[in-house]
């Protein structure tokens, strides 16, 4: 795709610690609203990608542009600011602050930040409204702390949508859930990209990936092997190679 | 007047001492830099070993080093005692690492304290055949004082080293300081293993009060100017790495050991202290860092 | 009827102790006042990084000595009224903690601990060995005679660290329901998910820094006039370190309160201890009471009374 077009454009990202090479000359991009799978074998480097993305680690090399603007000088939570918000594959909810407590932080941080998204409700209501969305409304008041797996996976993603991404990089949501706990994640993702929020969905859950991704990415060993329409990645030698072994 | 003959005494003395404050940090090298435990209490269990080392002397004569060496198994017993108790309380929790310092903040006084109402305010030293007489190499003048911890530091600390990289024990340490988590999946009690490194750390604290005392006077806050030291030297050195900390250890002696010969010994704490916190501003990784 | 708004509180309570501070005529009670309310400053100080942000600062004494000492240079220079000295002391020991902030906390809060620590001994060596300011010897300040409006210069000293002591509650309590303690929350509950969700985390861990020390260094500047004489062991005292932690520690941190409520009971017990057994037990008890609150209530006091609450919530009347 050409620039114009894309959300976010990253070109040549690598980066090493110490002598290991975790990511070698990746490009990845995604246009506005599009659903992209990243995947590849533990190791290859997604969460990486997703660090240096967001900022969470400076990229050694390459370029990043988001809305045509370069930030790979930017502090994460500017990039937040942006509009390019990641959730965490450990999820990590605020502690000591309730769940709707917790969308406040995103909301007063980073949603202030988008013209586009001024809102005349209250952080509260704002809250509130995201929270009924992923279904949390009923545990609003409740201390973070105290909530099983599939709520903080779904916390994380609420906190993500609270600070009004563009592009959401969902890191691993569903891993160790259930199968109808991953149907519910897999129907609150598709229901943020209606919103027009692009997504960028890392997953070990083939079937969640083949049902969500438009697009997709395959990693291996730090580098990107294939970035193609799902069906044609899924049906890749190489691609299949790199998951089953020889 | 400065001349070539003092700069080489105090440099030669200043290896002399680096090598007394490996033996003092690999306690904390071993506690904080491997183990994540910001245990700024260290120095008060090298106190207690100098004062253990005091008494015995003065009741019974025996030598310091050796008394040290003997009551290391306990203070080894300690060690776990405040590891169990630290992992019970604290490291469980999330918020770990302000209350677990704050722990050690208040433990540091507790004993600083009980030291000072059992012991008084003054400073105490031992008696042994080597503390006086000075051995001398061509210009170089070595009180043995001196050379005796220093040989017997490098020792321990070797040994440590050899622990450490050789045997099955020590590299499960350094397992655990490198992914906890992994090594926990492979099945292996890591409190365990941490308990056990602690109580090393402990000991190795006790073990430097007896050479402490061979070198100067002890009163009971003393440890406090070593607080900042062990930590510079450990920060410097890379953290959890044993030979960073013998590295720094001697750079350390040997800036202070000048610093004090040029400018008066009221410069000297400056040093490790700046020397820290240029580290941690610059290259907080140290010399060995990963 | 409309809330109270909690502010009304401490400034009630301020005007109350002035009031009485009229009446008093045992100087005595100026003297343990002062120290009490001292204390009052330093722990709301401290607080508002290590309570709110989660970031241990070791070295309390150093930004407190800055205040002390530069008073001591200020009077040299200018002999400019007290409240030029604590205005200059709060803004110096500010640009300090932005420095230190700036190179160290970009760490974790381990080693920003450490640096801290580091800070005040090199700080100290630095003084001890400034001739300028009495080196290791130290510096006689004269208290002046009196001053208008006040009974007499010590009880001017309490009034004036009673308003210090008013000002760090007020600047605490804003810090606290306001977006930034909302942030530092966020900061010291998960730093790294804080970030991702757009908190400016390193500009706000050096704005509390440096609101932080320069708090205490306005509580140092008006020693020298306190104490008369004034050397490096008493301007750096541990006791200003460890009293630092502790007080919000045992009075509670997540609370403006707290630091208030630690400040006036262990520097009251203090008081008591060193009048009636020794000072050197003052060290010990709060070394003790640190060791036995971190372990069994790390809330505090304050986290005390809120689970009392909670557990009368859940009992259902009887």
């Amino acid at each position: 795709m050409t620039s114009q077009q894309s959300l976010l454009e990253a070109i040549s990202i690598g980066k090493r610690f110490g002598g290991f090479v975790a990511l070698e000359a990746v490009d990845i991009a995604i246009r506005p609203g599009e659903r992209l799978g990243l995947i590849g074998p533990n190791g290859s480097g997604k969460s990486t990608l997703v660090n240096c993305l967001s900022g969470a680690t400076s990229s050694d090399a390459g370029t990043i542009r988001f809305d045509g603007r370069p930030i790979e000088q930017l502090p994460a939570h500017k990039r937040t600011h942006l509009g390019i918000v990641r959730t965490f594959q450990i999820p990590l909810p605020f502690t000591s602050m309730t769940v709707v407590e917790n969308l406040t932080i995103p909301l007063r941080f980073a949603a202030r930040h988008h013209p586009e998204a001024k809102a005349t409700e209250s952080d509260i209501d704002q809250a509130l409204l995201i929270l009924e969305d992923v279904g949390l409304r009923h545990k609003a008041y409740e201390s973070s702390a105290g909530l099983t797996q599939v709520e903080l996976r779904k916390l994380e993603l609420a906190r993500a949508v609270a600070a009004r991404p563009k592009l959401l990089i969902a890191d691993e949501t569903m891993a160790g859930l259930s199968y109808s706990e991953v149907d519910e994640i897999i129907s609150l993702l598709f229901k943020l990209n209606d919103q027009g929020i692009a997504i960028i969905m890392i997953e070990h859950i083939m079937r969640a990936v083949m049902a969500f991704s438009q697009r997709v990415v395959v990693l291996v060993a730090g580098r990107k092997i294939a970035d193609d329409v799902t069906d044609v990645v899924m049906n890749n030698a190489e691609v299949v190679r790199a998951y089953l072994g020889e | 007047m400065v001349t070539f003959n003092l700069l080489l005494n105090a440099v030669v003395t200043g290896i002399l001492l680096g090598g007394f404050y490996a033996a003092v940090t690999i306690g904390i090298t071993i506690a904080f830099g491997m183990l994540d435990i910001v245990n700024i209490a260290h120095p008060v269990f090298i106190i207690m070993g100098s004062f253990i080392a005091y008494i015995v002397n003065r009741k019974f004569g025996v030598d310091p080093i050796l008394t040290v060496v003997v009551a290391s198994p306990l203070f080894f017993m300690l060690g776990i005692a405040i590891f169990r108790f630290y992992y019970a309380a604290f490291e469980s929790s999330g918020k770990g690492s302000l209350r677990g310092l704050a722990f050690f903040f208040g433990i540091l006084f507790v004993i600083e304290v009980t030291l000072l109402l059992a012991f008084g305010v003054d400073y105490r030293l031992v008696q042994t055949s080597y503390i006086g007489p000075n051995v001398g190499f061509g210009h170089v003048d070595l009180p043995l004082r001196m050379v005796v911890p220093f040989v017997g530091s490098i020792a321990m600390v070797s040994g440590l080293h050899i622990f450490f990289s050789h045997t099955f024990v020590g590299r499960a340490i350094m397992a655990v300081a490198q992914d906890e988590f992994a090594l926990s999946l492979m099945a292996v009690d890591t409190v365990a293993i941490k308990q056990l490194a602690f109580g090393i750390a402990i000991a190795t604290g006790a073990i430097a009060g007896g050479f402490l005392i061979v070198i100067q006077p002890v009163d009971p806050s003393l440890g406090r100017e070593y607080i900042g030291r062990v930590f510079a030297i450990c920060v410097l050195g890379g953290m959890g790495s044993i030979t960073g900390t013998v590295i720094a250890a001697f750079i350390l002696g040997v800036v202070e050991t000048i610093t004090s010969t040029l400018f008066g010994p009221s410069w000297a704490p400056a040093v490790s202290f700046t020397a820290l916190l240029l580290t941690l501003a610059v290259r907080p990784s140290g010399i060995m860092g990963r | 009827m409309r809330r109270i708004p909690s502010w009304i509180w401490p400034v009630v309570v301020a005007v109350f102790i002035l009031a009485l501070s009229r009446l008093v005529e045992n100087e005595y009670y100026m003297f343990a006042g002062y120290v009490v309310l001292q204390y009052v400053v330093l722990a709301s100080a401290w607080n508002i990084l290590g309570g709110y942000a989660g970031y241990v600062n070791f070295g309390s004494a150093a930004f407190f000595a800055i205040g002390a000492y530069g008073t001591v240079v200020i009077d040299k220079l200018l002999e400019p009224p007290l409240v030029v000295a604590i205005l200059f002391g709060g803004i110096v020991a500010s640009l300090v903690g932005l420095v230190t902030a700036y190179l160290t906390l970009r760490l974790r809060g381990a080693f920003f601990a450490i640096a801290t620590l580091a800070l005040a001994i090199v700080l100290q060596t630095l003084v001890t060995n400034w001739d300028f300011v009495g080196g290791p010897l130290g510096v006689y300040t004269i208290r002046p005679e009196s001053i208008a409006g006040f009974p007499s210069y010590v009880n001017y000293l309490f009034v004036v660290m009673l308003v210090l002591a008013l000002i760090a509650v007020l600047v605490a309590r804003a810090i606290e329901i306001s977006f930034i303690g909302r942030g530092l929350a966020a900061i010291r509950d998960n730093e790294l998910a804080a970030e991702c969700c757009g908190v400016p985390t390193l500009r706000l861990k050096v704005f509390a820094t440096m609101l932080s020390g320069g708090l205490m260094g306005m509580a140092g500047a008006p020693f020298p006039y306190y104490i008369t004489y004034l050397d490096p062991n008493s301007a750096f005292s541990i006791a200003y370190g460890i009293n630092s932690i502790a007080m919000p520690l045992i009075g509670g941190m997540t609370h403006w309160i707290g630091p208030v409520i630690g400040a006036v009971l262990l520097a009251v017990i203090q008081q008591v201890a060193t009048v009636t057994i020794s000072s050197e037990l003052n060290l010990m008890i709060v070394g003790v009471l640190l060791i036995s609150f971190i372990t069994l209530a790390p809330n505090g006091i304050v986290g005390l009374f809120e689970s009392y609450r909670q557990q009368r919530h859940r009992r259902p009347s009887t």
